[in-house]
């Protein structure tokens, strides 16, 4: 009976909906998406290497991704320590904090990069006290991991929290009546439960980081081969009109975003590999 | 002070010695820092410094004639942009939750693509297609039609940007409302319309509201893929996170805050929203939870 | 009125008619296909093959909308977001009817279903049984041609159940209009329904009135799901089939033949002199069911039969558990030849009950 309901439906309007989608995602989604795939197709092997190789693209990309990885390891350590302050801890103003872990998320891109180059810079709240002990903020690659931090937050720690949520605690009370200390609890028990959503949460941020823009022009400073991202580059590119040069960086981007969520697909697979 | 708390599987551990108080603090404590660095002082700061000179510096820099026409053009943008999602999110959403057909799982990963390409390569594919050396540029030019550069490039690039957000909101909480309602208004003699606006609309109303603030705030602060396509035309192309970057660059530190702060302000705006509607959500999750378990419970007492 | 329709994977080769005004069930396991009969009657389901008729007009090209069926879902499904009143008015609003006409009809069944004070309520504030009546209401408000009801009183608990199932055959009197429901609880549909269609696997096994199906079963299905019945499995000698001491005349079997009979576990009476019946048996277990007792009888080749007595008897008998006694069968049906291997099996276990 219940493959039977599965199959049809008497529900009108199935074939309009799925049309105008179809056709909604066709516009907007996959004839852009060709226009790039056609550009890249039409670069000789050779050419896409020659243009992901020069040394600018190359510093680029190289910063991007290894900002990226830093960023995501800040947040798979802080972001996982505040995921779990936040569920299993009570606290004034924890509800707050908890609100607006989504800051980041909303903020426009623009200000983020904004309101972080001028706190880290000399005169800023944070700047004053940190550039004398050498650490500088702003127009520095430190700044773009601070950046990417900031915008990766939020995917670590909604990431974490339902995980930690309903996280089985007759299960670490079990291991308590059984002997085993606070730590070795936490290390045997707890870590290994939380390990995968730790990763997903770690390449949700990398893969968001990788595409981050906005909030990097504004605290990177873009000197070519110290702080200039490859999302930057593409810029660059385009507004030299060379297309070749910046489909090639983006393809790069593209590819790698894409294989970063095919990743996480297998991850939670992964994961939920006790669940079933 | 700080105490453990109850989760949704399970009350803290009633086990003797289950963390010193000690170590929570200093858990807690190390959190809450990085929450200030991230979270508290980047607010706090677009806030402090657009008003670091006064009301009348802030006022000012708003109604600056450039300033207003990117306040114009953004609103304008984002209002031909959200009805369109909004209207794509409705469908695709009925079409995805209420049957059943193959290459369904592909249709949703394709509506969620636009999260996982990065705002500039979006900005280049419009460049692409639509640009003076791009795809379809020569013809366009030929008919006198702009596309890059101009208001219909950033509509563009703007719905690509935000076109998942109506839809990922409605299309789970469809599925989990199921077919039955539906089904039954069928038999009661009303029209697929009917049964849409009487039955479906009002069930995921919150959903729908949800979907279309996210939609808003992103509309309205998208920075990347409108910067590529924009052409940087003050008081012509310039939307009000293009306008932040143009004072910026021109070193008017303060009028560039009190513009990110109308935005930072919508961001509250739309966090305050979204809080508010999970916290609704929880309430309701735990209403129909108790209305669960006391059936169930008056269910075994009878037998 | 007639219905028939071809076969869908749920449902094969169904055809049946329900005469105007009828209560009639259609039993059978979950899972059996009935659900999928009255979607395909509403419309929410089309056939594969074959033909729907309401009130002699074939309805297989009218959309659900057009068909005036009243349809009553297992969950209900009512409109979570309309009250009580909106709930019932529904049907009447989108068939536009007039203002007055629609607050008449609505106040009337409200009236009929003990709904008047909750008119304002919304369906998460109501009990299960409350939620039934508006559903069945909400049905009933266009004045529909069939009532279909899925479950009706699945989700609701044993103790109402009972009352929903007395107010429901008053329903139906006061109403009048042509109803088919579905259940797979045997009792709610003997007490219920002036006939009783037995669905098993999509086909349709017997169409009767309670008591046809359960004196005359049409075949071993029907016979064990409706009441409880044994079936033992007998070989013939002589004319004659045997077990132990059970011997039935079976005409038209063959010498080794293996012949299954079922007989209903009151038509077996017992007697604690061992020489009062031919047939021997131990008592192997007691089971008190309220005002009737139920015996398990091991006989001498290990196989079980269940027998089934007032207390009053099980006392004046002084019946014990462990004791030899004797039995007769007073009444059975030779339900057909024994097909398989597996039967010897299914006869040793005896007793099958129809319920859950």
């Amino acid at each position: 009976m219940r493959s039977a309901e599965r199959h049809f439906s008497a529900l009108p309007g199935f074939r309009f909906t799925l049309g105008y989608t179809m056709f909604y995602l066709g516009v907007i989604v996959v004839i852009p998406m060709a226009a790039l795939a056609l550009k890249a197709l039409e670069l000789s092997p050779g050419e896409f290497f020659r243009l992901v190789s020069t040394p600018r693209a190359i510093a680029a990309l190289q910063l991007t991704f290894g900002a990226s990885f830093v960023a995501a390891f800040v947040n798979a350590v802080f972001g996982t320590l505040l995921a779990w302050v936040l569920v299993r801890y009570e606290f004034p103003g924890r509800r707050w904090v908890d609100a607006l872990v989504d800051f980041p998320f909303a903020l426009p891109t623009a200000v983020a990069g904004l309101t972080l180059a001028s706190l880290f810079a000399e005169n800023g709240w944070l700047g004053r006290f940190l550039v004398p002990l050498g650490f500088h903020g702003a127009f520095t690659r430190a700044g773009v991991v601070i950046a990417l931090t900031f915008v990766g937050l939020p995917f670590m720690v909604r990431t974490l929290q339902p995980m930690l949520e309903n996280f089985e605690r007759d299960v670490e009370e079990a291991a308590a009546i059984l002997g085993a200390s606070r730590l070795r609890t936490f290390l045997t028990i707890i870590a290994p439960t939380l390990l995968p959503g730790v990763l997903t949460g770690f390449t949700l941020a990398f893969a968001r980081a990788v595409g981050e823009y906005g909030s990097i022009v504004f605290i990177s400073g873009n000197l070519p081969f110290r702080t200039e991202i490859a999302p930057f580059l593409v810029v660059i590119r385009l507004e030299e009109y060379d297309y070749n040069g910046a489909t090639a960086i983006a393809v790069v981007l593209l590819v790698v975003s894409f294989l970063i969520l095919a990743g996480i697909n297998k991850l939670q697979l992964w994961a939920n590999r006790f669940n079933r | 002070m700080i105490t453990e708390r109850q989760t949704a599987r399970g009350s803290p551990p009633r086990v003797a010695g289950s963390g010193s108080g000690a170590g929570r603090f200093l858990l807690v404590v190390i959190a809450m820092l990085f929450a200030l660095v991230f979270l508290f002082l980047p607010l706090l700061n677009v806030f402090a410094k657009a008003f670091e000179k006064g009301w009348t510096v802030f006022y000012g820099a708003l109604v600056n004639p450039d300033t207003v026409s990117a306040i114009k053009l953004s609103l304008t943008i984002t209002a031909i942009t959200v009805p369109l999602n909004l209207i794509f999110g409705i469908a695709a959403a009925w079409a995805i939750a209420k049957f059943e057909f193959r290459w369904k799982s592909l249709l949703v990963a394709l509506i969620d693509l636009p999260f996982s390409v990065s705002p500039v390569v979006t900005g280049l594919m419009f460049v692409l297609l639509f640009g003076l050396r791009g795809y379809l540029g020569p013809w366009l030019d030929a008919h006198n039609i702009q596309v890059i550069y101009a208001v219909p490039g950033m509509v563009l690039a703007t719905t690509f940007v935000t076109l998942p957000f109506v839809a990922r909101e409605l299309i789970p909480v469809m599925q989990s409302a199921g077919n039955e309602q539906e089904q039954a208004a069928l038999t009661l003699g009303a029209s697929g319309w009917q049964t849409f606006w009487h039955v479906t609309l009002p069930s995921v109303k919150l959903a729908l509201l949800y979907g279309v603030i996210l939609c808003n705030a992103r509309a309205l602060g998208e920075f990347g893929a409108v910067s590529v396509v924009s052409g940087h035309i003050t008081g012509l192309t310039d939307t009000l996170p293009l306008r932040v970057e143009k004072l910026y660059q021109e070193y008017n530190s303060t009028a560039a805050f009190a513009v990110a702060s109308i935005l930072a302000l919508l961001a509250l705006v739309t966090l305050a929203i979204k809080t508010a509607f999970e916290w609704h959500t929880q309430r309701v999750y735990a209403r129909a939870e108790r209305a669960t378990s006391d059936a169930r419970t008056t269910r075994t007492k009878s037998t | 009125m007639t219905k028939r329709f071809g076969d869908t994977i749920a449902v094969n080769d169904l055809s049946f008619a329900v005469n105007e005004g009828e209560l009639v069930a259609l039993l059978g396991p979950s899972g059996g296909g009935k659900t999928t009969v009255l979607r395909l009657i509403a419309g929410l389901e089309t056939p594969t093959s074959g033909d729907i008729f309401i009130r002699g007009h074939r309805v297989n090209d009218l959309p659900v909308q057009k068909r005036n069926i009243g349809f009553v879902f297992q969950s209900y499904a009512l409109f979570k977001n309309m009250t009580v009143y909106r709930n019932i008015a529904f049907g009447l609003r989108v068939k536009k009817w007039k203002r007055r006409a629609a607050r008449e009809r609505v106040e009337e069944l409200m009236q009929l279903f003990g709904l008047e004070q909750l008119g304002h309520r919304y369906p998460h504030q109501l009990s299960g049984g409350q939620r039934q009546r508006v559903a069945i209401a909400r049905a009933l408000a266009p004045k529909p041609d069939v009532l279909l009801l899925d479950e009706p009183f699945g989700a609701v608990d044993a103790k109402i159940r009972q009352e929903l199932r007395e107010w429901l055959v008053r329903l139906h009197h006061q109403f009048n209009v042509t109803t088919l429901f579905v259940t797979h609880d045997q009792e709610e549909a003997m007490e219920v329904a002036s006939r009783i269609g037995i669905l098993n696997c999509g086909r349709l096994e017997q169409v009767g009135s309670p008591q046809e199906v359960y004196e005359q079963p049409a075949n071993e299905f029907v016979a064990r799901f409706i009441g409880v019945m044994n079936v033992i499995e007998l070989e013939v000698r002589n004319g004659m089939a045997c077990l132990d001491q059970i011997a039935f005349p079976a005409p038209g079997y063959k010498d080794g033949d293996k012949v299954r009979v079922g007989f209903r576990p009151y038509n077996v009476r017992v007697s604690p002199s061992t020489d009062e019946y031919r047939c021997q048996a131990v008592i192997r277990h007691t089971y008190f069911l309220g005002i009737m007792m139920r015996l398990d009888l091991e006989l001498p080749s290990g196989a079980r039969v269940c027998a089934r007595l007032t207390k009053e008897d099980y006392k004046r008998l002084g019946l014990a558990t462990g004791m030899r006694v004797s039995f007769q069968i007073a009444e059975h049906k030779i339900l057909g030849a024994a097909q398989n291997s597996n039967a010897h099996t299914a006869a040793g276990s005896g007793c099958t009950h129809g319920e859950r």
